[in-house]
């Protein structure tokens, strides 16, 4: 079974017990948090930096984009917790990197730039979520009929719809 | 850089129509359309060569596209909002329905990942058969491919073939879990029923005479020259824009990327059997058919080796409180019972967290991601379907190609829209 106390926790703590990773090297300047759980490298950086740290963790070898989702923390904060899993096809092995948002400022930066594979995903936490992605090239519901209203992964949202 | 919610929730953000797709396709080729020569089709959502319903708007040249834009969202259902409101255990029904064609690879995407949130080992036993049948549901979704794909190109004859082989393995589906199509059989902590013991000489039979139905299938398609020529050279994909674009499973690897979770990021005891990737460096839809048709008999391979050394022992993990006990238990034994009323009423706990899980699907990368908060049902679970990306490198393998090879590209990537709706 599970033993919560096998998680590694803090930045401090995850960077010393893992030097030689490669994101963690990649990282090192823009991560402010950090957690090793579960064999999983989970990295927390600033909202600003997402789109640095994508390229970073680019060029340490971390090619392949996987998805990109969001996990909405209400009622407390920061409300909005973006998770970019990106994989390394050479070194066979995953980071999570993590954003958190306020809810009063639900905005960050798009990665498609650096990953013309995040198009969609963005799409996609922008519909369900209502998180905008800046530099986007076509921001638009991508599930949901366009006269929607609301975003319904967001835990406000009840399960059965407003009607 | 940072924008703010005020400057991006302008009218044209929230307000589309079919011109601003098209223009928006437009806008990623990086040059506008002359207005005066180009003409804009919608393909779909009611086309039975869309596999389900998928909307295109394509904009031709003539009859050569110079833009696409897919539209999804048709058979959206919400099922992660769903399986937010259910116990962990209830939510194995609803993975079978996102991608319908291998609804036991869902069902084992998703009990992955629960059981990394939980620290469960599973028994040898139980992951034998776990790779046992999902290698025969990649069979059963590769004939469902290959039927529809050759249907679409105007290869009637090899459908009803397909289908033929395919009943045989929804029969060896229905004999283990009561189901033809939504199996629900793996589960949190193992399986759910132990399978029939004559069941093994069925699917050996099966195994058997698949390879000589693969040669027929071969012998309808491989030389005939209407086939090739609809699909040799046709929708290029080079490994570059594949990876750029996100593109997993065998259109990857028709692209020349060697990548296979199986293989590379090994689960459920992949580690343990012999198998080759086969991997094709041409890219277009015929590297694609070749890819698959191997991939057949690489299943053909697994499976023999799952069935040589199936070993004996439980097919559910020591873990009473998680996992249902049987009927005999449930009536004998007060403990059993009791478990058995706290599992059916409040579900099991599973300690917060969070935890991604990777199978090699066959359509491609298959992702769960699941977020425990600690209760007894999941906080968040999000799919990473391998359709929904591989959807975005359309355009890409369209542009420049007539209008008819749209079909034949579509059946090439093989989606399912069960998957890319969610």
């Amino acid at each position: 079974m599970y033993e919560p106390s096998s998680a590694i926790k803090g930045k401090q703590a995850v960077f010393e017990a893992h030097p030689e990773n490669a994101a963690v090297k990649a990282l090192a300047d823009l991560a402010t948090d950090a957690k090793f759980d579960r064999n999983e490298l989970t990295i927390t950086v600033a909202r600003e930096s997402i789109v640095g740290a994508c390229e970073a963790v680019k060029q340490a070898g971390y090619n392949f984009f996987e998805d990109a989702t969001a996990v909405d923390w209400y009622p407390s904060e920061p409300r909005f917790q973006i998770t970019y899993h990106i994989l390394s096809m050479s070194r066979k092995e995953r980071v999570r990197l993590i954003v958190r948002l306020d809810s009063d400022s639900a905005s960050l930066d798009s990665i498609t730039p650096v990953w013309r594979a995040a198009n969609f995903y963005e799409r996609e936490i922008f519909d369900l979520f209502g998180v905008h992605f800046g530099g986007h090239p076509n921001l638009r519901r991508i599930m949901m009929p366009e006269d929607w209203k609301g975003h319904p992964l967001r835990k406000d949202y009840p399960v059965e719809g407003y009607r | 850089m940072a924008s703010t919610v005020e400057e991006l929730t302008g009218p044209s953000a929230i307000d589309p129509g079919v011109e601003d797709v098209v223009s928006n396709s437009a806008h990623n080729r990086g040059n506008p359309p002359s207005q005066d020569q180009t003409m804009v089709i919608n393909m779909g959502p009611q086309h039975p060569s869309t596999h389900g319903v998928l909307r295109l708007v394509i904009e031709v040249d003539g009859e050569t596209i110079v833009g696409l834009a897919p539209d999804i969202g048709y058979l959206h259902t919400g099922i992660e909002k769903t399986c937010e409101a259910k116990f962990y255990q209830q939510v194995v029904p609803l993975t079978d329905r996102i991608d319908y064609l291998c609804p036991m690879t869902n069902n084992l995407a998703y009990c992955l990942a629960v059981e990394k949130l939980l620290g469960l080992e599973i028994p040898e036993r139980a992951q034998y058969l776990r790779v046992l049948f999902n290698e025969l549901t990649r069979i059963q979704s590769h004939l469902v491919w290959l039927g529809t794909h050759a249907m679409d190109i105007g290869a009637l004859t090899v459908f009803l073939y397909c289908f033929r082989e395919r009943e045989q393995l929804l029969r060896i589906f229905e004999a283990v879990s009561g189901q033809r199509m939504m199996t629900s059989y793996v589960r949190v902590g193992g399986l759910s029923l132990e399978p029939p013991r004559d069941l093994y000489a069925k699917i050996r039979e099966f195994l058997k005479d698949f390879p000589s139905k693969i040669e027929e299938y071969e012998g309808l398609l491989q030389g005939n020259p209407i086939w090739m020529n609809r699909l040799k050279g046709v929708g290029y994909l080079s490994p570059e824009d594949a990876i750029a674009l996100g593109v997993t499973g065998p259109p990857l690897r028709a692209s020349g990327v060697d990548f296979d979770v199986r293989r590379d990021m090994p689960y459920s005891g992949y580690e343990k059997f012999q198998f080759n990737v086969p991997v094709s460096n041409v890219g277009d839809v015929w590297a694609r058919y070749i890819v698959r048709m191997q991939e057949f008999r690489e299943s053909i391979k697994i499976c023999l080796q799952a069935l040589d050394g199936l070993p004996e022992g439980s097919i559910v993990a020591d873990a009473p409180k998680i996992i249902l006990p049987n009927r005999e238990q449930m009536k004998t034994q007060m403990e059993s019972l009791i478990h058995h009323f706290k599992i059916v009423t409040e579900g099991f706990g599973v300690p917060a967290g969070e935890a991604t899980s990777s199978v090699e699907a066959p359509h491609g990368m298959m992702n769960y991601y699941v977020v425990s908060d600690g209760t007894a049902k999941p906080y968040r679970v999000h799919m990473r379907n391998p359709g929904f990306a591989t959807l975005q490198a359309l355009e890409t393998m369209c542009k420049g190609r007539l209008l008819a090879d749209v079909v034949a590209v579509i059946g090439s990537i093989d989606i399912v829209l069960g998957e890319i709706d969610r």
